[in-house]
């Protein structure tokens, strides 16, 4: 083997991290603010690739100009979620919530299944076959424009965090939640829209994961869980670390895939995230608490 | 149960049980083999995965059985009275499903495409001493274990692979050219790893005029198979021997295509390569790859009928295994029906392993059952997709047409 | 023994214990294979759901990655008799220490390294998939294309060998759950009980009034791996073919502790209760749409999901401390 494969599957990893990286992000943002373990965070994302699945095919509209819309679509089901379904468990304890959402997941996940049936669904836009060839270097076009996005989404969140009002407010809420109460936040409104932002971040992810690849509604339990690894080698609430959490996870599976054998890259896999919770448990990027 | 005295008509009322027992009370046993010889219909329980993960399958497999109806009674087979169930991929629930059926009456079970669901509907079925007929399920071990009532007329991973080789030497021969080295790539799930088991065994006997140069296993829930790829390409194989199932065919169709690698020869063992799925989603990049798979045999008379009823009930679906082996299930328990004259299980299992049925639709002889309830006789063929449709290209008593070799380079496709 | 086992269970109770014991030693008799089949399901989900209740009901241990001890008593267990001919009632001390040593171990790291809450559990599921994935490349045990375990015909029940019919696997997996409740029973009133749940309530408490917390956290995850094996082994041999990808898979771990929580987190009866009443549900529901003639796959796990969601949400804390409550079912409510 030569050096450029080695090269070609690191990149590769990197890109389908970064959008690995953004899914995970809004487990994190979930979690961060509402301290709620979202379970059917898989299942969400399946929802949102339906959604670009659908407008691709009805309308013909591209996913990554799609994605603001699906995003938009999936904020106001996260805020309705979070406002009238989760809202009364937030002082319960975890198992209940658990159960809450395992049961959200197994109805999204069916509900699928009869709306769009079994078969694998995909999008093929024009550049869906593209490559760009750069010196030994070969890029997938949808994963390159895909990762790039990510990036931008999550700049955008970011920046929200950091310079507006509302975002501020929603870091105090996470920082301190009788604090915020006392200083009269809305702190209910503030989780709903939390778990909208959360959910916005997976419909964007999930516009630009159905540019990668297919989607079937069994899909999103090893969603979920890959969600979860990411944000926790990342650090759980931290933001920079989800999309570091999946550039990193991104590049180990595919090096484990290349020097052993590509069946077994989840033991990396889940033997990193094992070191992480033992070793570091704020997380690879994640500030010591 | 014996309800049905008129045939379609299973309504059945407090009242009619009532009256039933105390006829039977009256008259002694003798009214039960009355009714025993007027059956009309069979009832057949099929079992499939329609949904949880092996969904598509199952739905897929299921639509062999709803054009089955009509085409058994344009045969003169009696009519059959289908309850159909959702093993839901657990082998759990295909238990407890094969135990409802039977309480309701069940008298030949039909399924289940997984091995694993298979095996557990088995050990019911034994249990009961109903006949069942497995559809589709490849692990060589369920016909292993010495059952009484249960038949399987699909091939076992060892005669895929027999057959995969000896049409592939076919098929180069024709061609007049083959491939010096090939990589075997498969996914590491049930159907994946007992192929990759057999190849070590089958392949030697076969003198095949490549060698693996390397194996490689991917994950089956994997969404992204660029590593695979690239690994693959790195070999520089001539040819990819693959086993996979549909969704990580289009997954590394596309790799191949983005990584600029076009081997001579797409040789596939399994399923994925020539569904519609792949057909409809890829469109002229679908064209080129052999699939070496159980098949149905174009020149026989009954796959055309088959492939015409499909049509109708589903227009722009193609024939392929899934539908045939359901059918072909349901064919047997039709044919046995047919002969024993009864719905007695027993009779049943004794008529099913007496099946010789030449009017089929698979290749080979036809269907007849070994003393251990597999048909061994079952040959597999070689198919080819061209322009979004399936032609098969060997064995040369089952084509219909000739291997285009090799595969035109993906980049040359317009 | 038996003095101290009824202890604070009331007249009324005791009576109703009793009365639903007999009803179930006799269901057989009148029970179809079918009705059979599902009170071994229940059993088996009952089980399990007491053995990991011991864990989260009793010590406050989340663990979502139980998987990993049904898979390992199941392989073990079918490993020794059909490759040794070892009795499966042998092959389960086996079973017991193998799964014990895993959850000794990852309860060990996990309580040295001071992870609890949510990254327990995670820590669980990691644990649950690595061993998942392992399965798959240990070509021993036949890896991802499984592991079936020799089957005669059964005219016969042979309970040395768990070779039999359903009726067997019925009282079996009766006696397992009555043999899980007693034993919880009298640990709960132990010394051992005191300390969980003087753990489960308040940790930092707990240790400050000299609990060695981490030992007593060590032995619940201990027991709760060993007991969790044994309803492995009656998976193995109940259904005769094993693939990593059924036993070690993250959706069993979620199945069997649906039951508990459902019914009652940390009760007695709560995993029970729970057990009869999801499985219940699931095969009514089947049972109700093929009867409304809906063949629609899925809508049966969509109203199991929303009946699943209305409970959790107007009963928190299950159904049985609920029930219990109502029934007026005296004594305290353990």
């Amino acid at each position: 083997m030569s050096t450029d494969i080695y090269l070609n599957v690191a990149v590769s990893g990197v890109l389908t991290g970064l959008v690995y990286g953004l899914m995970a992000l809004g487990l994190s943002v979930i979690f961060g603010v509402v301290r709620v373990v979202n379970f059917a965070h898989g299942e969400m994302t399946t929802v949102a690739m339906y959604f670009a699945v659908v407008l691709f095919a009805t309308l013909g509209l591209d996913p990554l100009l799609m994605m603001v819309p699906i995003a938009g679509v999936l904020f106001v089901f996260g805020y309705a979620m979070q406002r009238w379904l989760i809202n009364p468990f937030i002082s319960r304890p975890e198992h209940s919530q658990f159960i809450l959402l395992v049961a959200v997941a197994i109805i999204l996940a069916n509900g699928l299944l009869i709306v769009f049936g079994p078969d694998a669904r995909s999008v093929q836009t024009s550049y869906a076959f593209d490559s760009f060839k750069i010196g030994p270097l070969i890029v997938d076009a949808t994963k390159a424009f895909a990762g790039l996005a990510a990036i931008a989404v999550a700049a955008a969140l970011f920046a929200f965090f950091r310079f507006t009002r509302l975002g501020t407010a929603i870091r105090a809420c996470a920082d301190n939640y009788t604090g915020a109460q006392v200083i009269g936040l809305n702190v209910p409104r503030l989780y709903a829209l939390t778990f909208g932002l959360g959910a916005a971040c997976v419909g964007a992810a999930g516009a630009m994961l159905a540019l990668v690849t297919d989607v079937t509604p069994p899909l999103g339990p090893s969603f979920t869980l890959l969600a979860f690894v990411i944000v926790i080698v990342g650090g759980l609430g931290s933001m920079s670390g989800a999309l570091a959490g999946g550039i990193l996870i991104g590049v180990i599976a595919a090096l484990a895939g290349l020097f052993y054998t590509p069946s077994a890259k989840g033991m990396f896999v889940f033997a990193i995230l094992v070191l992480v919770l033992l070793f570091r448990p704020q997380g690879i990027f994640g500030r010591r608490a | 149960m014996n309800r049905n005295l008129h045939s379609g008509d299973n309504r059945i009322t407090r009242r009619t049980v009532t009256a039933g027992l105390g006829a039977s009370v009256v008259a002694g046993i003798a009214p039960f083999n009355i009714v025993r010889a007027q059956d009309a219909t069979l009832k057949v329980g099929v079992l499939l995965p329609r949904s949880g993960a092996q969904a598509g399958i199952g739905q897929d497999c299921q639509r062999g059985v709803d054009i089955a109806a009509g085409l058994l009674k344009e045969l003169g087979m009696p009519p059959l009275q289908i309850m159909n169930g959702d093993t839901e991929t657990s082998v759990e629930v295909a238990r407890s499903r094969a135990e409802k059926m039977i309480s309701d009456g069940a008298q030949v079970l039909v399924g289940a495409f997984d091995s694993g669901q298979s095996t557990a509907i088995a050990q019911v079925a034994e249990q009961k001493g109903i006949p069942y007929v497995i559809n589709i399920a490849a692990a060589p071990q369920i016909t292993e274990q010495g059952y009484k009532f249960v038949f399987r007329n699909f091939p076992t991973a060892g005669m895929i692979l027999a057959d995969a080789f000896a049409n592939q030497k076919e098929i180069f021969e024709a061609a007049g050219a083959a491939p010096k080295t090939a990589v075997f790539m498969h996914v590491n799930d049930t159907f994946g790893t007992a192929m990759k088991g057999g190849i070590g065994a089958v392949m030697p006997k076969f003198n095949m005029p490549y060698n693996l140069v390397e194996t490689i296993a991917y994950d089956p829930t994997s969404r992204d198979l660029s590593v695979e790829v690239a690994k693959a390409k790195a070999t520089g194989a001539d040819a990819l021997l693959m086993v996979s199932r549909l969704n990580d065919a289009i997954l590394i169709t596309r790799e191949l295509v983005k990584q600029r690698w076009s081997p001579m020869a797409i040789l596939s063992m399994g399923p994925g390569w020539y569904e519609d799925q792949y057909l409809k989603t890829l469109g002229k990049l679908s064209d080129g790859p052999l699939s070496f798979v159980p098949w149905y045999d174009p020149n026989k008379p009954m796959s055309k009928k088959l492939d015409e009823a499909l049509a109708k009930a589903h227009p722009g679906v193609n024939l392929n295994t899934n539908h045939v082996y359901t059918f072909e299930a349901l064919l047997v328990a039709a044919d046995a029906f047919k002969r024993a004259r009864s719905t007695d299980p027993k009779a049943l299992a004794d008529a099913i392993r007496q099946t010789n049925i030449t009017d089929n639709v698979s290749p080979g002889p036809g269907i007849q059952f070994n003393e251990k309830g597999q048909n061994d006789k079952l040959k597999d063929s070689a198919i080819q997709n061209r322009g979004g449709k399936l032609v098969t290209v060997a064995p040369k008593v089952a084509a219909n047409a000739k291997v285009e070799w090799p595969m035109t380079p993906y980049d040359k496709r317009g | 023994m038996i003095a101290r086992l009824a202890e604070n269970v009331s007249l009324r109770a005791a009576i109703a214990l009793v009365l639903l014991l007999l009803a179930l030693f006799v269901a057989p008799w009148f029970a179809n294979d079918y009705l059979l089949t599902v009170l071994i399901l229940i059993f088996y989900f009952a089980y399990t759901g007491q053995a990991w209740n011991i864990m989260m009901g009793f010590a406050g241990q989340l663990s979502l990655g139980h998987a990993i001890y049904i898979g390992l008593g199941a392989y073990t267990t079918a490993v020794l008799f059909s490759f040794f001919g070892v009795s499966p009632w042998v092959g389960s001390f086996a079973a017991i220490l193998m799964a014990a040593l895993w959850g000794a171990m990852i309860g060990f790291l996990a309580f040295r390294f001071r992870v609890g809450g949510v990254y327990f559990a995670i820590l669980t599921i990691a644990f649950a998939e690595f061993a998942r994935i392992g399965f798959d490349h240990l070509s021993y045990v036949g890896g991802s294309a499984g592991f079936f375990l020799p089957v005669a015909n059964y005219t016969q029940s042979d309970l040395w060998t768990l070779r039999g019919k359903p009726i067997m696997f019925y009282y079996l997996s009766l006696g397992m759950t009555v043999a899980a409740v007693v034993l919880c029973h009298i640990m709960v009133r132990s010394r051992l009980g005191y300390f969980w749940k003087a753990i489960r309530e308040d940790e930092e408490a707990a240790r400050a009034v000299g609990i060695n917390t981490f030992r007593y956290k060590l032995i619940a995850v201990v027991i709760s791996a060993a007991m969790t094996s044994l309803a492995g082994v009656f998976f193995a041999f109940y259904y005769n073919n094993l693939f990593p990808e059924e036993v070690f898979s993250i959706n069993r771990s979620i199945e069997l502790i649906l039951a508990p929580i459902f019914g009652g987190l940390g009760t007695l009866f709560g995993p029970i209760l729970g057990a009869f009443m999801l499985t219940g549900l699931a095969e009514t529901l089947t049972t109700t749409l093929a009867a409304l003639g809906v063949d629609v796959p899925g809508a049966k796990q969509v109203f199991y999901g929303i009946c699943l969601l209305l409970v959790i949400t107007v009963l928190p804390e299950g159904v049985w401390p609920w029930l219990y409550r109502r029934l007026g079912l005296a004594g305290r409510s353990e």
